[in-house]
C-alpha cells in the first residue's frame, strides 16, 4: 500500500486514502451495530445492573454487591471452589491432548475413527454426556460392577462429587482442545523434524528444542480457551456433581441469585467477578506466554513460517 | 573421512515397489546423483539411507558398520532439504550450532565453527537474523552452513535447488561444487534436472520406477544413454525404429529405417537382422548441402522457434516423421532442407516398449 502511495506524492495519497477508507467504513456499519445491539448494550447493563443493588436503593451506583458477595465466606469460597476445578482441569486437558496430539501427529491407524470417537462428545451436548457419566460411573455402572464383582472393595463414589465434575468436564473438553492442537502440529512441516533428527536429536531433543517451541503458542491458546470454558462451568457441577457443597461454583452463585432470590443486580456483579477472574487467568497465559517470547522460544507460531 | 557406502534397498508402500534391490557403492569424496523423474524412488532411497523411513529389506554398510538399524541422528550425516527446513524459531546462528551443541562442543568452538562455516557460504555477519529475514537463497545457504557445520561423514541433498528462481540456481550450483571440492566431502544428490545432475555428479545414477536405468560418468550418461528411458531423459528427442543390415568391429552400425540408411554406435548386441531404435539429439542434427544418402535425410521445415542463438527446426520428412534439429541460422518455414546426422551421434538403443520412441 505504501509504494504507490509514496511515489503518487501527499495529495494523490489523500484521495488514495479517502477513496478506501470511505466505502470500508459504511460497509462496517451493520456489523458495528450488531455488535452495540447485541453484545455491547446487554455487557454494559449487566455491569450498571451490579453497581445499583437492591430495589428499593434509589438510582446511586455502589459497590454493596461486590462487597457482599467477597466478604460471604459462603460465596466468596465459590471463586475457590471453581478455581480449584477449572485450573487442575485445564492442565490435565491440555496436558493429555498435547501428549495424544503429539503422538498423532504423523496419522496413525484407524485416525478418522479414533477422531470421531472423540468428537462425540461435543456433538451430543453437555447434559446427555452428564447423564451418561452418572450412569457409566455411578454405583451401578460397570466400573463400580466390575470392582464389587472382582471383590475388590466397595464402591468407589466417582459421581456426584468434585470427581464427577473433573470426569464431566474432561470428556467434555478433551476432544475440543486435542482437535485443536492436532491441527497446530500437524501443520508443522515434518521436514524441521527430520532436519532436528539428522543433526543429532533424539525423540526428546526433538520435542523440547524444535517442537514445543512451534507448539507453545498454540498450547497457550488452548489452554486459554478451555480455562475460560472450565472456569464457566454450570451444567456439569449440577447434574454430575454437588451443587450444594463441594462443586458449587461461581456458576450456580450466579443462577441462584437471578433464579432462586430474584436479585438480577446481585447476580450482575457474580457474574462480573467471574468475568474477572477469567480475565486473571487469560492474563497469566498471555504473561507466560510473553516470558517465553522473551527467552527466544516461541518467537514464531507455526503457521508462520 | 569414510572410505565407501554400500547399500543395498528395496523398500514396498502397501503393495507399491518404490525401491526394486537398489544397489550401489559410493566411494569417499564421490559426488552422485540420483537422477530421474518425480515418483522414480530417488527420495525415498535418500530417506531410506538418511534413516528416515525404515526399508523393507536389504543393508547400508558404511565401511565396515552396518548403519541401517541405527536412528537417524546416530548416524552422523548431513542433510539439506528442498524447502530447507531451517528452524523458524531459532537464529542463523542458532540453526548453524544446533548439531554442535547436540553433540556438546565447547561454546568457544561452536562460535568459531559457526563463524567459519557462514564465511564458507558467503553469509558473514548473518548469525542474528531469523530464517524468515533471508531470501530463499540465503536460506538454503544457511541450511547447507547447518548441515556441514559438523562435518557429516555422508551428505545427502534432496533437490536443493529446486525451489530457487533460475539465476540463484546456477549461482547455487557453482557454490555446491565448490564446497564439494573444498571441503572433500561424500556426497549424494537428488534431483529431476539433468544439467543439474551433469554438472555437478562425478556419478550419475539414472532411475525409474524404483530401479537403475544406467549408472555411469556424466559423459557415458549424456553420450552413450544405456536404452531408451535414459535416452529420452537426456535430451535425445529424434527417434528412428530401424533394422540393423550391417556391423562394424568398433560398435558401429548400419541400418534400415523404410527409406532412410542410419549409420550410429551401439553398446547393445545387435545382429543383423534384429529391431532397434536410432536415437540423436536435436543439438546434433546439422544442415548439410550433401545429397541424400547415409545418415543424410531430406525434408520440408514445418516449424521453426526463435530461441536468441539459436533456431529449433521441425522437419517434415517424406514418410511423415517430423525431425527435430537446433540450427544456428534461420530456415524459411516451408522450404526444403537436408539435414544429416553425425554418425558417431547417433545412438542405436534396443527396442522396448512404450519408451519414448516416436513410430
Amino acid at each position: 500500500m505504501s509504494t504507490p502511495a509514496a511515489i503518487a506524492g501527499p495529495a494523490a495519497r489523500a484521495r488514495l486514502d479517502r477513496s478506501r477508507v470511505g466505502p470500508g467504513l459504511v460497509l462496517l456499519v451493520p456489523s458495528v451495530v450488531y455488535l452495540l445491539v447485541m453484545f455491547v448494550y446487554p455487557f454494559a447493563y449487566g455491569v450498571v445492573l451490579s453497581l445499583r443493588p437492591g430495589p428499593g436503593a434509589g438510582g446511586g451506583l455502589s459497590l454493596a454487591n461486590y462487597l457482599a458477595f467477597l466478604t460471604d465466606p459462603w460465596q466468596a469460597r465459590t471463586i475457590w471452589v471453581t478455581a480449584s476445578i477449572a485450573v487442575p482441569n485445564t492442565l490435565l486437558t491440555v496436558g493429555l491432548a498435547l501428549v495424544v496430539a503429539y503422538a498423532m501427529r504423523r496419522g496413525i491407524w484407524l485416525e478418522r475413527t479414533i477422531t470421531t470417537v472423540l468428537i462425540l462428545p461435543i456433538a451430543l451436548g453437555t447434559v446427555l454426556v452428564a447423564e451418561g457419566i452418572n450412569g457409566f460411573y455411578g454405583p451401578k455402572g460397570w466400573p463400580n460392577q466390575l470392582l464389587v464383582a472382582a471383590g475388590l472393595g466397595d464402591p468407589l463414589r466417582l459421581t456426584h462429587n468434585y470427581t464427577g465434575v473433573m470426569i464431566a468436564l474432561f470428556v467434555q473438553h478433551f476432544p475440543f482442545c486435542f482437535l485443536m492442537l492436532l491441527g497446530y502440529i500437524s501443520g508443522i512441516d515434518p521436514a524441521l523434524e527430520h532436519a532436528a533428527r539428522i543433526l543429532g536429536a533424539g525423540p526428546w531433543a526433538v520435542f523440547r528444542r524444535v517442537m514445543w517451541p512451534l507448539i507453545a503458542p498454540g498450547a497457550a491458546i488452548a489452554f486459554a480457551l478451555v480455562f475460560v470454558m472450565n472456569f464457566g462451568v454450570f451444567p456439569s457441577a449440577v447434574l454430575v456433581g454437588q451443587p450444594a457443597g463441594a462443586t458449587r461454583t461461581i456458576a450456580i452463585a450466579a443462577y441462584q441469585q437471578a433464579f432462586e432470590h430474584y436479585d438480577m443486580s446481585m447476580a450482575s456483579a457474580v457474574a462480573v467477578i467471574m468475568g474477572a477472574c477469567q480475565l486473571v487467568g487469560l492474563a497469566v497465559v498471555l504473561l507466560l506466554r510473553g516470558r517465553l517470547r522473551a527467552t527466544g522460544v516461541a518467537t514464531l507460531g507455526a503457521g508462520k513460517r | 573421512m569414510i572410505q565407501s557406502l554400500r547399500f543395498r534397498l528395496t523398500k514396498r508402500f502397501g503393495p507399491k515397489t518404490v525401491l526394486d534391490d537398489f544397489a550401489l557403492e559410493v566411494r569417499g569424496r564421490e559426488f552422485v546423483t540420483f537422477l530421474g523423474p518425480s515418483g522414480c524412488g530417488k527420495s525415498t532411497a535418500l530417506n531410506l539411507l538418511a534413516g528416515l523411513l525404515p526399508p523393507t529389506a536389504g543393508e547400508i554398510w558404511l565401511d565396515e558398520a552396518r548403519i541401517d538399524g541405527l536412528p537417524p541422528e546416530r548416524r552422523g550425516f548431513g542433510m539439506v532439504f528442498q524447502n530447507y527446513a531451517l528452524f523458524p524459531h531459532l537464529t542463523v546462528f542458532q540453526n548453524i550450532a544446533f548439531g554442535l551443541e547436540l553433540r556438546g562442543r565447547p561454546r568457544g568452538e561452536i562460535v568459531e565453527r559457526v563463524r567459519r562455516m557462514l564465511e564458507l557460504v558467503q553469509l558473514p555477519g548473518f548469525e542474528a537474523r531469523y530464517p524468515s529475514q533471508l531470501s530463499g537463497g540465503q536460506q538454503q545457504r544457511v541450511a547447507i552452513a547447518r548441515a556441514l557445520v559438523i562435518g557429516p561423514r555422508l551428505v545427502l541433498l534432496d533437490e536443493p535447488l529446486s525451489n530457487l528462481d533460475a539465476k540463484l540456481r546456477l549461482e547455487m550450483r557453482a557454490e555446491i561444487k565448490r564446497l564439494h571440492a573444498d571441503l572433500g566431502l561424500t556426497a549424494i544428490y537428488v534431483t529431476h534436472d539433468q544439467i543439474e545432475a551433469l554438472s555437478l555428479s562425478d556419478r550419475v545414477v539414472v532411475m525409474k520406477d524404483g530401479r537403475v536405468m544406467q549408472a555411469g560418468t556424466p559423459a557415458e550418461i549424456h553420450d552413450r544413454p544405456a536404452n531408451l528411458f535414459v535416452a529420452d531423459f537426456m535430451g535425445y528427442r529424434n527417434f528412428f525404429p530401424l533394422t540393423v543390415t550391417g556391423r562394424g568391429a568398433d560398435g558401429t552400425v548400419l541400418g534400415r529405417a523404410g527409406t532412410l540408411q542410419l549409420a550410429g554406435r551401439t553398446a547393445a548386441p545387435l545382429a543383423p537382422g534384429a529391431a532397434g531404435i536410432a536415437a540423436v539429439r536435436p543439438e546434433d542434427v546439422l544442415l548439410t548441402e550433401d545429397a541424400p544418402g547415409v545418415n543424410v535425410l531430406s525434408g520440408r521445415v514445418r516449424l521453426i522457434e526463435y530461441l536468441g542463438r539459436e533456431h529449433d527446426l521441425e522437419v517434415e520428412l517424406p514418410s511423415g516423421q517430423s525431425v527435430k534439429a537446433r540450427v544456428g541460422r534461420p530456415v524459411a518455414v516451408g522450404s526444403p532442407v537436408a539435414l544429416r546426422l553425425p554418425a558417431e551421434r547417433v545412438v542405436v538403443l534396443p527396442p522396448e516398449d512404450g519408451l519414448g520412441a516416436t513410430p
